[in-house]
């Protein structure tokens, strides 16, 4: 399913914080994902997850994320994307030391999306201090002021409801996310296979949020709904060294249905594809490689570089074969580690919506 | 102060311009050479209305078409006779060797040619500054009591080198004298009274 | 074009034919430039060493947080800040011994340290976990690894403990030790405490400060100087004042060389326009001659200029380094802007010195006209002209003096009464030469005085120039006298002990207090202590002074209250500084709330000392009361007093017993010595700007003179033909310059003493907080007096020499060309 998509996302979160935190430049800023995870514990399949624990830190691995991401609408249909990310990684292995001396470093991510712009922002913060961090009990994940936090009667199964904010200078956002859905392990019973070679994560997703809230863009307030996908992921090594980049889908299939679909690439040329087909009743089963296709239809041109903005989706042993465009091409990510994330529509055998993220372009 | 002066000067010929002091006679050759300019009325030289020209004007009628002596030979202190002689031609851009070696030759200049103006004698200085009158081939060479400050003998030898060089040239000469001595010797008279051709 | 290098090249014939005029022409430029570029490029030399110290993180350009009443405070309000919206990041300051020498250290926090903070060392990429995980790193200036006598790598021994190991990073300032915050805390043993908050640029919307940290905070605006800037302005507007009255001095010998080459050069512009040459094309190859020449002293002068800024480089440095602390690397390095402007102020210098001539040149008649002689009516209505100018900027001095009360004023005061002065000296002259016109009795004497009147136009020039840069060697000649001496008293005074320890540690302290102990020539220890904190929004050092009668008999106070020495005992009393007490508005008897590690203490003030020299604002307390308040002070430092005979063998024994060197212990002799050295190199640079400016001033008045000697020959001839020796002329001539040089002299001084009472009473003020007494230093004016005379003797003598063996011929010649 989603899982490696997740990864990937949470992979280049990753990234990003080994770069901003010493990786040795921009390329290796991913392969910081591919790097060495000795010290660090690693992933092995048939992990029994536990929650609430599972929602806090997992200090003992190298990189981790909480990831939302939002398709909204306005009252006149108007459509918005709204992301809100927490990365942590560790520099070093061993239990978390107090104070200064915490070897956690955090980076948040926010972002609002309409079609006609595209607000980022995002912030660092070391652990220790109480500048950054997740708490499980009672659910609270935050960097400076922005905060993702359970509201009284949250459900650890269901991971709701969730209050969830974010300002930055130009824009700010409030959202409400509810559900009546339990969560949702990703790959193979939240073990997420990334490369033959090991690299996997542990990856759980929450698909099924009901959103209600608000985004502020240069003090214009719009009151707005949808739903929102958030997704979980730790690993110490979630990347095998030589994959260069990934595009990943959050599909809100007709009925109910989600569908998570990811494309690793790798430096040699070739192509993975992993993905999970959730069920409305939660179930969530692994999309084989074979036989299944993701491939660009139209590039941007933003800063230089070209991104694959719209795609064809073939998933023949599903009968899925849709068209994507996005929602607003223009949706770059121009932090310090780079990347496209917004909200998309498709058509075609199915139609609806979902978000696009692509990295190592 | 003028009026109605109408002079003509003939191709080689010599023409001396008298009169007492203050008849107007170096103010007449002042308005020719568009060295003054007029209060009201009209010069004209040729073809050319001097009166008309700006300054930039009257820089090239003098440039290109007279040259100039004074009593006061007006060389340049700083340069040698040599680039005394030249510079009128090179700036009017008339330089011609040839020429300029015969004029060394007949003005006797040929062992003055690395001094400077104050090593030289008022009658050499003078002999200078005809030859850098006349090296660019002026239409008209203008002389404002060139003379003055030499003495008879010199004055007399002067002028009559000047006299055969205009000549061999082939343009006019105009000079400006209070002595009717200087003025028999040239081939016409002409008397200013009053600011009035007498 | 080649018309116009003909042109070009007749001009040019003239200098070859007068180089002297040409040398002078050219010294003048190039003194100009090279006086003008070399302050320049000394200011642009210290300005990037400020921008290098105001770039170590929390620089005043950075907005930032602090306490209101103590020196740090919990880092959970940056947790609470952040939490809150704001752009924070936490950063602690204090100070380390290593080795017996004081080091500033500061601990930030890199990740959220906000970018334009400037050249943040190189965090970031790479380096982050080095430099946050213990050991860390400690990041210095290659110029503190010096001072160190260290390597990279090495982890020097402080507070009992091992720092982080050293790595060299270039854009810090000198002096700092940069480390992780955590590191800090740890180093300075306050954990979870932070001395303030930088604030971000970026204007994320965040709550108001009261609402997340009550009245604990407030925030100080960044300015746009920093610190140094701010403090160093005054030496710089000093150093741009005399690099532009030299600049203004040389101008005047461009100015008079060129006039005497335009005099010199009528006949030959006559004769070009006559033969042809158009007035505009003449004026367009006088610029391009005047361009050229400037060009090419430009290029000297910036050479000299360059040489002259390495020359005094190290007596700018050591000044900074004295009077602010202000650290400036001793080699000279260049922007290209620099040469350009110095190319560009050289040209356009020449072209407004010259104005005047080609302003003539422009309107020059081909024919020459009779020479008008009424230039006595002329010169009076010149002479009222300047004299109303004169009076009009006086009184804008008097407004100043009156209402203005910033460094600025202060020098536009000074500004004023000199450009005042100067405009008013031909009026000056005019009438002292009328009063003598009026005594004299003999027809020659008659004649004397009023020759000398009709010569002031064209010598006034030369002689402003006299006059400015006599009344500035006088003012600051005055100044630097009235401080020395002020200085070496109060050196006296402050140097109290005879022999000064500073130990290499609190440990090493007692042992040798324990030793001295039972020594019997000491007849006293007394512990000193500094501690920093912060007051009013600036850092200040906290002294303290032992209750000892040392102290109570020799430390000079300024004023005080009764019995101020018993008062301080207690501990709730204070010394201020004079800059402090200035800065602050502090009076004997107010009270005031010193941010301690403890919470503020409440201090009465008792007295006010002078602090000369000392860049920071200073308090002094009883020094148990401060070890109290202040528990983190070193206590290093100790002061002995010991019998004169004894003081060369216990310096000896301290440094063999306990491995000192003579940094670290030193008698009292040594350090007034060094002291005085500090301080005259403070002075030095100023010393060297003033004799240039006034060698300027004297080949201005040379110039000045040949100028007039040669168009005045014919005023002269006439007496030669009725019966005057040549001799007799000379010596006239010689006299009249060396009247009208001492009158201007004498007026001069009035003028400087003036001066350097704005000086002493204003300037110095504004930019170091202290006043000084006035002194009046009757030798000194006397011996200015006497370079003056010389000066003019000098400048008079050549022209003078040239008349007196002029050919009788040449004099006969005027007649001749005088129609």
């Amino acid at each position: 399913m989603s899982a490696s998509g997740t990864i990937t996302r949470r992979a280049f979160a990753g990234g990003a914080l080994a770069l901003a935190l010493g990786g040795k430049g921009f390329a290796q800023g991913f392969a910081g994902l591919g790097e060495n995870a000795e010290g660090f514990a690693a992933v092995t399949p048939g992990k029994p997850f536990v929650f609430p624990v599972d929602h806090g830190p997992h200090p003992e691995f190298r990189i981790e994320w909480w990831y939302l991401t939002a398709n909204l609408s306005d009252a006149g249909g108007a459509a918005y994307g709204m992301q809100w990310t927490l990365f942590r990684q560790a520099m070093t292995p061993g239990g978390p030391s107090e104070g200064w001396a915490n070897q956690q470093v955090w980076m948040g991510h926010a972002a609002v999306t309409s079609a006609t712009t595209h607000r980022f922002s995002e912030t660092f913060a070391r652990g220790g201090v109480g500048q950054a961090g997740v708490e499980a009990t009672p659910f609270r994940a935050w960097i400076d002021a922005w905060e993702m936090r359970g509201l009284n009667d949250f459900d650890a199964q269901r991971v709701a409801p969730l209050e969830l904010r974010a300002s930055a200078a130009d824009f700010s956002t409030t959202l409400r996310l509810e559900t009546d859905r339990a969560l949702v392990l990703q790959g193979d019973h939240g073990y997420s296979r990334k490369s033959d070679r090991g690299q996997a994560s542990y990856y759980y997703s929450q698909p099924f949020y009901r959103a209600s809230g608000r985004i502020v863009i240069e003090d214009k307030a719009v009151d707005v709904t949808g739903t929102a996908w958030m997704d979980r992921e730790w690993s110490s090594q979630p990347l095998a060294a030589d994959q260069t980049g990934w595009d990943w889908f959050s599909l809100h299939l007709p009925g109910d249905e989600k569908l998570m679909l990811y494309r690793l690439r790798q430096k040699d040329g070739r192509e993975n594809l992993f993905g999970n087909w959730i069920t409305p009743d939660g179930r969530s089963t692994e999309i084989a490689a074979a036989g299944n296709s993701i491939a660009p239809t139209a590039t941007t041109e933003i800063n230089g570089r070209k991104l694959p903005t719209s795609w064809r989706v073939t998933l023949p042993a599903r009968h899925l074969a849709i068209e994507t465009t996005p929602v607003n091409p223009k949706a770059w990510m121009g932090t310090s580690f780079p990347y496209w994330e917004g909200p998309i529509r498709f058509s075609g055998s199915h139609a609806g919506i979902g978000y696009l993220e692509m990295t190592g372009y | 102060m003028l009026r109605g002066v109408d002079l003509t000067v003939a191709t080689g010929e010599s023409v001396a311009l008298t009169g007492e002091s203050g008849s107007g006679k170096s103010t007449l050759l002042h308005l020719i050479a568009g060295l003054d300019a007029a209060d009201s009325g009209e010069i004209a030289l040729a073809e050319i209305i001097v009166s008309g020209l700006n300054d930039a004007g009257r820089a090239e009628l003098r440039r290109d078409r007279l040259g100039l002596v004074f009593q006061q030979f007006n060389l340049i202190p700083s340069l040698t006779v040599a680039d005394n002689l030249v510079f009128q031609s090179r700036i009017a851009g008339r330089h011609d060797a040839t020429w300029h070696d015969e004029l060394v030759e007949r003005l006797g200049l040929k062992n003055l040619l690395r001094r400077y103006p104050e090593q030289l004698s008022g009658g050499q200085q003078q002999r200078v500054a005809i030859g850098r009158a006349l090296a660019p081939k002026p239409l008209l060479l203008l002389a404002d009591e060139p003379t003055g400050n030499l003495d008879e003998d010199t004055a007399d030898e002067v002028l009559h080198l000047a006299r055969d060089l205009v000549v061999r040239t082939g343009c006019g000469f105009l000079m400006v004298t209070h002595s009717a001595r200087l003025a028999a010797t040239l081939d016409r008279q002409v008397t200013l009274h009053a600011g009035v051709v007498a | 074009m080649r018309r116009a290098l003909w042109i070009l090249a007749v001009l040019l014939s003239h200098w070859r034919r007068h180089p002297m005029q040409l040398a002078t022409l050219l010294i003048g430029l190039i003194s100009a430039t090279a006086l003008w570029s070399g302050v320049q490029a000394l200011n642009q030399q210290a300005r990037i060493a400020y921008d290098r110290a105001a770039a170590t993180f929390g620089g005043s350009r950075t907005a930032m947080l602090v306490s209101r009443d103590s020196a740090t405070f919990p880092q959970q309000l940056f947790v609470d800040l952040r939490r809150a919206g704001w752009q924070v990041s936490p950063m602690l300051e204090g100070r380390v011994q290593i080795d017996g020498r004081s080091f500033r250290l500061l601990g930030v926090e890199p990740v959220t340290l906000p970018s334009e903070v400037g050249t943040a060392p190189a965090v970031g990429r790479g380096t982050l976990q080095a430099f946050v995980t213990p050991p860390g790193e400690m990041l210095v200036a290659p110029e503190t690894l010096r001072d160190l006598a260290r390597k990279e790598g090495e982890r020097p021994q402080a507070n009992g403990m091992s720092l982080p190991p050293l790595r060299v990073q270039a854009e810090l300032a000198p002096g700092a030790l940069v480390v992780d915050i955590g590191i800090a805390q740890d180093i300075l043993k306050l954990p979870g405490q932070v001395s303030r908050l930088l604030v971000g640029k970026s204007k994320t919307p965040h709550a108001t400060l009261d609402s997340v940290a009550g009245d604990k905070l407030h925030l100080v605006e960044p300015s746009a100087e920093s610190d140094l800037e701010r403090l160093t302005d005054s030496f710089h507007l000093n150093l741009t004042a005399f690099g532009l009255l030299s600049f203004f001095v040389g101008l005047f010998i461009v100015n008079s060389a060129i006039g005497l080459a335009f005099e010199q050069r009528l006949p030959m512009l006559r004769t070009l326009r006559a033969c042809g040459v158009s007035a505009r094309m003449l004026n367009t190859v006088l610029v391009i001659e005047l361009v050229s020449l400037a060009l090419v002293a430009g290029l000297i002068g910036l050479v000299c200029g360059y040489f002259i800024a390495a020359a005094l480089l190290p007596d700018v440095a050591a000044s900074l380094r004295g009077l602010y602390g202000a650290q400036i690397p001793g080699q000279l390095s260049l922007k290209p802007v620099w040469w350009f402007a110095g190319i560009a102020i050289s040209i356009l210098g020449a072209l407004a010195a010259a104005a005047a001539s080609l302003a003539k040149a422009i309107r020059m008649p081909v024919l020459a006209t009779a020479q008008p002689q009424a230039w006595q009516q002329a010169q009076r209505r010149w002479l009222m002209f300047q004299s109303a100018a004169a009076l009009a900027v006086f009184a804008a001095a008097a407004v100043l003096i009156q209402f203005g009360d910033s460094l600025i004023a202060g020098f536009a005061v000074l500004a004023a009464l000199m450009l005042g002065a100067a405009l008013i000296l031909p009026m000056v002259l005019q009438i002292a030469l009328a009063i003598g016109q009026r005594s004299a009795r003999a027809p020659v004497g008659i004649w004397f005085w009023a020759d000398s009147r009709q010569q002031l136009s064209g010598l006034s020039l030369a002689l402003m120039a006299l006059l400015l840069a006599l009344a500035v060697n006088v003012g600051v000649g005055t100044m630097v006298d009235s401080f020395s001496r002020t200085f070496l008293v109060w050196l006296d005074g402050r140097l109290a002990a005879d022999v000064y320890v500073s130990a290499a540690s609190d440990a090493q302290a007692r042992q040798i207090k324990a030793w001295l102990r039972d020594r019997p020539e000491v007849e006293a220890i007394l512990p000193g202590g500094r501690a920093d904190t912060q007051f009013g929004g600036a850092p200040i050092e906290v002294l303290g002074l032992p209750d000892h009668s040392t102290y109570r008999d020799n430390w000079p106070l300024l004023e005080s209250a009764a019995n101020a020495w018993i008062r301080l005992r207690p501990g709730d009393t204070c010394l201020v500084s004079e800059q402090l007490s200035r800065r602050m508005k502090l009076a004997i008897g107010d009270h005031i709330e010193l941010p301690a590690p403890g919470g503020n203490w409440p201090l009465e003030i008792v007295g006010i000392y002078a602090d000369y020299g000392n860049p920071k604002g200073q308090i002094a307390v009883n020094f148990a009361a401060l070890t109290r308040h202040f528990p983190q002070t070193p206590l290093t430092r100790i002061g002995l007093r010991v019998a004169p005979d004894k003081i060369a063998p216990l310096i000896t024994a301290l440094q063999e017993k306990f491995g000192l060197d003579d940094r670290n212990v030193a008698d009292q002799a040594t350090m007034k010595r060094e002291s005085k050295r500090v301080f005259n190199r403070t002075f030095s640079v100023t010393a060297a700007l003033n004799a240039f400016t006034l060698g300027v001033a004297g080949i201005a008045l040379l110039t000045s003179l040949l100028t007039l000697a040669n168009s005045r020959l014919p005023q002269l001839a006439p007496l030669w033909a009725i019966g005057l020796t040549r001799r007799r002329l000379a010596a006239l001539e010689l006299l009249k310059t060396m009247a009208v040089a001492l009158i201007t002299a004498l007026f001069a001084l009035p003028l400087g003493l003036l001066v350097a009472w704005c000086l002493l009473a204003i300037v110095n003020v504004k930019a170091f907080g202290w006043r000084l007494p006035f002194h009046v230093f009757p030798l000194q004016l006397i011996e200015l007096l006497a370079v003056a005379m010389a000066a003019a003797l000098c400048a008079a003598a050549l022209p003078v020499a040239r008349l007196a063996r002029m050919q009788p011929a040449t004099l006969i010649r005027t007649f001749v060309n005088e129609r």
